[in-house]
């Protein structure tokens, strides 16, 4: 029950963040409207905002995936659980709703995140818990990214 | 409008300008402290770093306080002797062994000295040392946690005063005593103390990788007060300096007794010549029982060793090592110039200042210039030995440290002064008062090879007038001078923890990127760390129930707990599970008869919690940590002794570890 309302919540947050990032163009003609303006993002389009400009994923690389989880639960389940809403969202099928990018620039760079990108924005306006900054390394993020890939939503 | 309010304000100003001298009755004023620039000079915009550090000690608080220079903002205060419930130091099982002593627990003592490690003569910045005066003990802090990582006490010693100084590349701390004591210690008539009474003087060596500190020596010296230590540098490296007073050997009204001799000695002390000695197998391995104290930043816990044996030297056993240098009047500071050339030996109850050359002493050996011996320790002839005086210098002269620039700033406490005087020509060039009764002195380095002749930071005794008042106790304090210039001048003037005795300072870009920012969590080698939510869990053994316990923004895991009884001893071993800069956490327990548990990112720490009451009790975070700091608590339920009711942990009604 918990699972299906947060989901609906996060839908409704998706159709209603507003923001500019990776609009510079259009942000430089029209600046005024768009603050004003409601600006679907496409989440699967959107890259965020840090270290990580651009991912090639190839097939899932089961041993990656294995070490991913192992930092996964030190560093991050105490806030993140993959089947249920806990402090943060849950993240069972997250790389079906996020580009990879995204999803490693949020654990590498969370503080500008929900300082500035639209979806991470909306994201702490639900959860409350700015997303911790546990210091990991590139490669500690794209374990933990090989690890999501593995989770399918149910 | 403005312009008359301003020139109400110049008014104002210049009022306060013109009737603000003449407290303490000092007939210099106060001339320096309020002109234009000083604010200026000491400002320090916000967000905008200090230049230097100042490692401050804490006198009778036992603790060493950071502060920055110029603008006098107090950083931290390191716990170092006493217990400091606001870090749980000395409260929390991985500390309580810091403060072991052969005498049990002591939770408190006097911290006097700190001198920062040298390679080369000069400041490397990696530990601070501090002596613990009262039950003696030399400290040593990490200057990249800037926390007390080893304390290592000193046996046969008692007043542990004339410590705790570094030679130039860190090879020894030493520790010398200021009362004499018998050795061995044994029940014995006081008014015996003449020749029976001996003034131990420890050599404790430095492991140059980490630190580690090892008693490699002891001097029995005779039975005088040794005060005041530093080391010989550049050409004068490999001795060491110690002022001695009470050559008398009085046991008795001090003040009068140990005041009769014209002249008290500075021991020379060869330990180079007494290092190789001991290394050849020289000294007498004697039974003796002392703690030896270390931190491990792996483990987050210290473990005390009892040591049961110590090496010692007689002087007449290393014929050529020491050497006694008269000195007038009760010398209390001992410092040495940064070429190592000259020995100021500062007769705090001398007219002169007295300055000693390195190159006549060695001559004078050479020449076997001697006036007599004390207990079969040759005495130079002081003429032989004299370098230079500095005539009518001022009243009480205690400490002196060096600029770099060929100029030494001595401090004198009974006319609260810090007077400016040339070496070589002992000429004084400046003088400036002090608000009041000034003790130590400390210029950046001003003790090593390479000072950084910027300021000087005066350390005052008493301050009477010169804060708001605070009942019959007032804060002490420290007053920072410029000495760029010909003339000092008097900056800034800031309150200090406890009695600021020494203080070593050190520019801030030789520390401040080495600083560590969390402990890893995948370092922690902690015996009760849980590293991950899934590994927390509740263990009964016995009436011992051990809770392994994480914390991060904004919960505990678990946060309910039951099966506890009144009577058990409850283990709270709490890790903080974040892995970002300046993310602590703390966790208190009611009715828990210890301090809160402040925790840093990455580490593991322990309290324990003795239920008496049978009820559901809150714990929760101390350390304000995130929006819902409010909502970081917990509860466990206490039921009577030999309740049914069994072992449970959760959070979230949930099982720990579930995914």
């Amino acid at each position: 029950m918990k699972l299906k309302v947060f989901v609906v919540a996060l839908v409704v947050a998706m159709i209603s963040s507003c923001g500019s990032d990776g609009k510079k163009e259009e942000k430089s003609t029209t600046p005024k409207q768009e603050q004003k303006e409601v600006v679907e993002v496409d989440p699967m389009k959107d890259k965020g905002i840090g270290p990580i400009t651009s991912i090639t994923l190839a097939e899932i690389d089961e041993a990656m995936a294995e070490e991913g989880k192992a930092v996964f639960t030190s560093k991050c389940s105490a806030c993140h659980k993959m089947s249920k809403r806990f402090v943060g969202p849950a993240l069972a099928g997250v790389t079906e709703r996020r580009t990879p990018e995204w999803i490693m620039n949020m654990i590498l760079n969370p503080e500008e995140m929900v300082e500035k990108n639209p979806i991470a924005k909306q994201l702490l306006a639900e959860y409350l818990s700015p997303m911790a900054n546990q210091s990991l390394t590139e490669k500690e993020a794209r374990l933990i990214l090989e690890y999501f890939r593995t989770v399918k939503a149910e | 409008m403005k312009t008359i309010l301003k020139s109400l304000l110049t008014i104002a100003v210049l009022s306060v300008v013109f009737s603000s001298c003449g407290n303490g009755g000092s007939k210099k004023g106060s001339q320096g402290a309020l002109s234009g620039s000083a604010a200026e000079k000491v400002y320090v915009a916000p967000g905008e770093h200090d230049e230097f550090y100042a490692f401050v000690s804490g006198g009778f608080s036992g603790q060493l306080a950071v502060y920055g220079l110029p603008s006098g903002r107090l950083f931290k205060v390191i716990p170092v002797f006493s217990v400091d419930a606001e870090k749980a130091y000395g409260f929390n099982e991985e500390t309580k062994p810091m403060l072991n002593t052969s005498h049990g627990f002591i939770p408190w003592d006097d911290s006097h000295h700190p001198d920062i490690s040298q390679t080369a003569g000069e400041l490397d910045g990696r530990w601070v040392f501090i002596n613990g005066n009262n039950t003696p003990r030399i400290a040593k802090i990490d200057l990249t946690t800037f926390e007390t990582t080893e304390i290592i006490e000193i046996p046969n010693s008692a007043g542990n005063h004339s410590s705790s100084f570094v030679t130039e590349n860190t090879e020894y701390v030493v520790a010398g005593t200021r009362f004499s004591v018998p050795y061995p210690q044994r029940d014995m008539p006081i008014n015996e103390y003449k020749g029976n009474f001996k003034g131990a003087l420890t050599f404790i060596s430095v492991d140059p990788e980490d630190g580690g500190m090892d008693i490699k020596f002891q001097i029995m010296m005779p039975g005088f007060n040794y005060d005041l230590s530093h080391p010989g540098r550049g050409k004068s490296h490999g001795w060491f300096f110690f002022t001695t007073y009470n050559t008398e050997e009085a046991n008795s009204l001090l003040e009068v007794n140990a005041s009769q001799n014209d002249k008290d000695f500075i021991a020379a002390i060869n330990w180079k010549k007494i290092e190789e000695y001991v290394n050849n197998g020289g000294g007498t391995k004697a039974p003796t029982n002392y703690a030896h104290n270390v931190y491990d930043e792996h483990t987050h816990t210290a473990t005390s060793t009892m040591k049961d044996e110590i090496l010692i030297v007689n002087p007449s056993d290393v014929p050529g090592a020491i050497y006694f240098l008269p000195t007038p009047k009760s010398p209390h500071g001992c410092d040495v110039d940064p070429t190592g050339e000259y020995i100021i030996g500062n007769g705090k109850l001398a007219a002169e200042l007295t300055a000693h050359s390195f190159t006549k002493m060695l001559a004078a050996i050479e020449g076997e210039k001697f006036d007599g011996e004390a207990y079969g320790i040759p005495i130079l002839k002081y003429e032989e030995i004299l370098a230079g005086a500095v005539k009518q210098p001022g009243l009480g002269p205690l400490h002196t440290e060096f600029d770099g620039e060929g100029n030494a700033y001595t401090t004198f406490f009974i006319s609260s002064e810090v007077v400016k005087w040339k070496l070589g020509t002992w000429e004084v060039v400046d003088r400036k008062p002090t608000y009041y009764s000034v003790g130590h002195l400390m210029i950046p380095g001003g003790n090593s090879r390479k000072p950084y002749g910027k300021y000087v930071l005066a350390m005052n005794k008493i301050t009477k007038d010169r804060y708001l008042p605070t009942g019959p106790e007032v804060t002490q304090s420290a007053q920072l001078y410029d000495i760029t210039g010909e003339k000092m001048e008097l900056l800034l003037d800031f309150p200090t923890i406890g009695e600021p005795h020494y203080a070593a300072g050190i520019p801030a870009e030789l520390i401040k990127e080495r600083s560590k920012k969390i402990y890893k969590l995948e370092e922690n080698k902690h015996k009760f760390v849980t590293k991950s939510e899934a590994e927390g869990k509740v263990v009964r053994n016995g009436n011992e129930v051990h809770i392994y316990m994480t914390m991060i923004r904004s919960h505990f895991s678990p946060d309910n707990i039951e099966g506890v009884q009144v009577g058990d001893k409850v283990y709270f071993h709490v890790t903080n599970l974040e892995q970002d800069y300046d993310v602590p956490h703390g966790i208190s327990m009611i009715g828990a008869n210890t301090s809160e548990l402040l925790i840093m990112p990455g580490q593991t720490e322990t309290f324990v919690w003795e239920p008496k009451q049978v009820g559901v009790w809150p714990f929760y975070c101390t350390d304000f940590c995130s929006a819902l700091h409010q909502e970081m608590q917990g509860y466990v339920r206490v039921s009577p002794k030999g309740s049914d009711v069994p072992i449970t942990y959760t959070l979230d009604g949930d099982a720990i570890g579930a995914e």
